[in-house]
């Protein structure tokens, strides 16, 4: 575990054609890594997301992916992942493969990568289309009850990337709130960073709280608000204004790029584009 | 509808009442975004306070003061009995058996109540790419019964649909049963014209209510099937002031909230 900047964090571990998670359920979605991620220009990456909305949304139109694995791809409440439609849509700025599940079928996918098995397990898919476009969905016979029961291959990402409200100064991470599956993506992955609001002396972890301990925890860098637009319980709120204000400006390619190459390719860091978008009179 | 019968209510209010007063009190109901939530929440704010609310996002017994407008707002946790992982939500609860109302939208549904919010046309050559099933294949699968809250048109009511993201009674005639599904499947389709309820042994979905101003013929010409008309379709009655007052309350306080800047602390 090494305590260290976002740009270095993402610069030594992610790699152009790796399966990349960045999870986070409404709540602690990583922007600032994924948009570091933009900056660094990676290609290639196979994203792995239950709700591929904001952040994916900037990641695709950005070009970074050709794969993406998720099980509901939209903004939430307001409509479509513009640049995730074209991407499947039309191809633009690539082409996108993707492999869709149900959120119980990828929930039991991150829980087999965790547990090192080879497929979840679960009650499910059943009468619907989705194993019919997602061969990867299929089925096996209970051996006490004769039951079928639809499995999924487990999902074992590369690098998984989560935010977190807090780790201490061994890099011990508390996350607290809405968890999404950002424990079971985080223990199936091959390496885990974390980006924080803030690192403390003492975590101060309740009994029962969901730590993930250093020795599980590839690198963690202290990005206050870097999971703006999405909230940090305890830190800050939803920015939903914002998520409403996004549909204009991915809807259409030449105001997404020209939204892209001003506040995060044209700037250095996430702080650099908090303070390009107050500049421009849109910032938090 | 005649100009000088114009109801003093809209008809995506009546559609939240009626879905609304479908809920009772103690009910363990696992409730999507939207149209879904904002009926549910009514009813916890009306005649079930007791009502268990379940979003996806994995917050058990949640009370939200405004309408969330994602599933994982931090208002659902924070009033919430109990948060737990989202494979927890899934496997332990609903899987488990524990949900008595799915309640779900969708982009359309067809004459057996399954469900389409993956795509429209072909999967590999999508004509509308639509965000997906989400939580929706599973919750329609498990739950004791699905309530449906959908806007019609013959565009969202459509004969067959083309992508099943959700199960309803298959091709009809107990091929949901078929199936092993564990849940009795969509029990009612709550509509801006009235209430569709599968009809005993085909399962089709037909016209058992309508609201006051409607006429069964434009309920009809609103479906994008030959939609069969119960004998006695019943008139629903029209909301009373206390549910139009909560309601309206309720999205005004949502509408303030959502405009509220969020403030960095950084």
């Amino acid at each position: 575990m090494a305590i260290t900047t976002l740009q270095a964090a993402i610069a030594e571990h992610v790699r152009d054609g790796d399966t990349v998670a960045l999870e986070g359920f409404t709540h602690l979605i990583p922007f600032a890594a994924g948009q570091e991620i933009i900056r660094q220009r990676r290609r290639g990456l196979h994203l792995v997301r239950m709700t591929p909305d904001l952040i994916y949304d900037q990641m695709i139109g950005a070009g970074c992916a050709d794969r993406l694995t998720f099980s509901w791809g939209g903004n939430p409440g307001v409509g479509s992942a513009h640049r995730v439609r074209d991407a499947i849509e039309n191809g633009w700025p690539g082409t996108l493969v993707i492999n869709e599940h149900s959120h119980a079928g990828m929930a039991a996918a991150y829980v087999a990568g965790a547990a090192r098995l080879p497929f979840g397990l679960l009650r499910g898919y059943r009468g619907t289309d989705l194993p019919r476009v997602n061969p990867t969905i299929r089925q096996v016979t209970c051996p006490y009850t004769g039951e079928q029961l639809a499995t999924v291959p487990a999902l074992n990402p590369d690098v998984t990337i989560l935010h977190a409200q807090k780790a201490d100064r061994a890099g011990n991470v508390l996350v607290s709130g809405i968890l999404g599956a950002q424990k079971e993506a985080g223990l199936a992955a091959r390496k885990l960073l974390v980006t924080v609001e803030e690192i403390v002396d003492a975590l101060e972890a309740p009994m029962n709280g969901i730590v993930l301990p250093n020795w599980v925890v590839t690198a963690v860098a202290c990005v206050p608000g870097g999971a703006w637009p999405s909230y940090a319980r305890g830190y800050y709120s939803r920015d939903n204004a914002f998520y409403i204000a996004w549909d204009e400006i991915a809807r259409d390619r030449a105001t997404f790029t020209a939204w892209l190459d001003r506040f995060v390719r044209g700037t250095a860091d996430f702080a650099g584009f908090i303070a390009a978008l107050r500049a421009a009179g849109a910032g938090p | 509808m005649s100009a000088a019968a114009r109801p003093a209510w809209t008809p995506d209010e009546m559609m939240t009442v009626t879905a609304a007063r479908m809920l009772w009190n103690r009910c363990v109901c696992f409730v999507g975004i939207g149209l879904p939530s904002a009926a549910a929440n009514l009813a916890r704010l009306l005649h079930a306070p007791d009502i268990v609310l379940i979003y996806e996002s994995g917050t058990i017994g949640t009370r939200p003061n405004v309408l969330p407008l994602s599933i994982g707002d931090g208002e659902l946790a924070d009033t919430a009995a109990a948060v737990v992982p989202l494979p927890e939500i899934f496997a332990y609860w609903l899987q488990g058996g524990r949900v008595d109302v799915g309640f779900l939208g969708a982009a359309q549904v067809d004459r057996f109540g399954n469900l389409n919010s993956t795509v429209i046309g072909p999967y590999d050559k999508p004509k509308t790419r639509l965000p997906g099933a989400g939580g929706a294949p599973e919750i329609a699968m498990h739950a004791r019964q699905v309530f449906v809250v959908l806007k019609q048109s013959p565009r969202s009511f459509v004969g067959e649909v083309a992508f099943k993201s959700s199960a309803g009674f298959l091709g009809g005639h107990g091929a949901r049963k078929a199936t092993g599904a564990t849940g009795a499947g969509p029990q009612a389709i709550i509509t801006d014209y009235g209430v569709m309820k599968p009809q005993a042994g085909s399962e089709e979905f037909e016209l058992v209510a309508r609201y006051e101003h409607v006429a069964v013929a434009d309920a009809v010409a609103a479906t994008g099937w030959p939609l069969q008309v119960a004998a006695d379709v019943a008139v629903l009655p029209p909301p009373t002031q206390d549910e139009l007052a909560v309601l309206r309350d309720l999205h005004r306080r949502t509408r303030e909230a959502n405009s509220r800047p969020v403030k960095l602390p950084v």
